[in-house]
């Protein structure tokens, strides 16, 4: 038996049991990325082509370091979701949680190795720099 | 009354092509979920990238080779026009939102200048990066 109203139950849900929360966090996330990825693929696409040395320099800068956890934290969150979206539309059953759990997996993986990789460069960079 | 029903949604049925005709409105909506998806395969060479430079030189050289290889260029070349494409059509996303360029004379414009844009946007990457 429930105690609450067939109104009550609806709203704020709709087909998607979670209202218009996924909608809300794609514009969200993608006025973030509209400032975020020019400057990030300007910087890498600068650097790429560099020697480590410089490729360690470059992103052991905090300012550049910033940009890039940001930029990839935001950017696969809204990589996870978006590619959720797209699965829901074409895919049922088994499938569909199989692939929606294969992009969120990634999304978290990308993340990880990326703020690994710049934890590791900016720790590099105070090493090479007491070094002289 | 206040049973949940197990409804069976249908997915979205796929329209272009067999049964609704190409249009500027559709393909530029539907290329905006092409590059977003399309952009994790350059983003994955991109973390794996940061992640050799962190480990040591002999694994940098061997990811870096690959980065910047005739096959590099050609997935960063186009994963710029991918990025910038979504980045134009995310915009055109939010102005849709807020309630703007739905006549179908505009929306069609905003269609077009997403593609002449991208493709004018990737041009001024390739010299920022490549030619400055």
């Amino acid at each position: 038996m429930h105690f609450q109203t067939d109104r009550q139950r609806a709203v704020g849900k709709g087909a998607a049991h979670s209202g218009t929360g996924h909608h809300i966090f794609m514009s969200v996330t993608a006025v973030a990325l509209a400032f975020l990825v020019p400057v990030f693929v300007i910087i890498f696409g600068r650097t790429l082509g560099a020697p480590q040395e410089v490729v360690i320099a470059v992103f052991g800068n905090p300012f550049v370091a910033i940009v890039t956890a940001l930029t990839i934290i935001v950017g696969m969150r809204h990589f996870a979701k978006g590619w959720q979206m797209c699965i829901e539309d074409y895919a049922h059953g088994t499938a569909r949680g199989v692939l929606v759990f294969i992009g969120t997996a990634i999304s978290y993986l990308v993340m990880a190795s990326v703020l690994y990789a710049l934890a590791k460069f900016a720790f590099l960079d105070l090493i090479l720099g007491a070094m002289g | 009354m206040a049973e949940t029903k197990r409804v069976e949604r249908p997915l979205s049925p796929f329209m272009i092509g067999p049964y609704y005709r190409p249009q500027m409105t559709s393909i530029s909506s539907i290329t905006t979920r092409i590059t977003g998806n399309a952009l994790i395969v350059t983003v994955l060479l991109t973390a794996w990238w940061l992640l050799a430079a962190a480990t040591s030189p002999g694994y940098f050289d061997f990811v870096n080779a690959i980065a910047t290889s005739w096959f590099g260029d050609l997935l960063y070349t186009l994963s710029a026009w991918a990025v910038w494409y979504h980045f134009l059509a995310g915009l055109r996303h939010l102005y849709f939102d807020a309630g703007h360029g739905l006549e179908i004379e505009t929306a069609e414009k905003l269609g077009w200048a997403c593609f002449i844009g991208a493709t004018v946007l990737t041009v001024l990457t390739i010299i920022i990066v490549a030619v400055i």
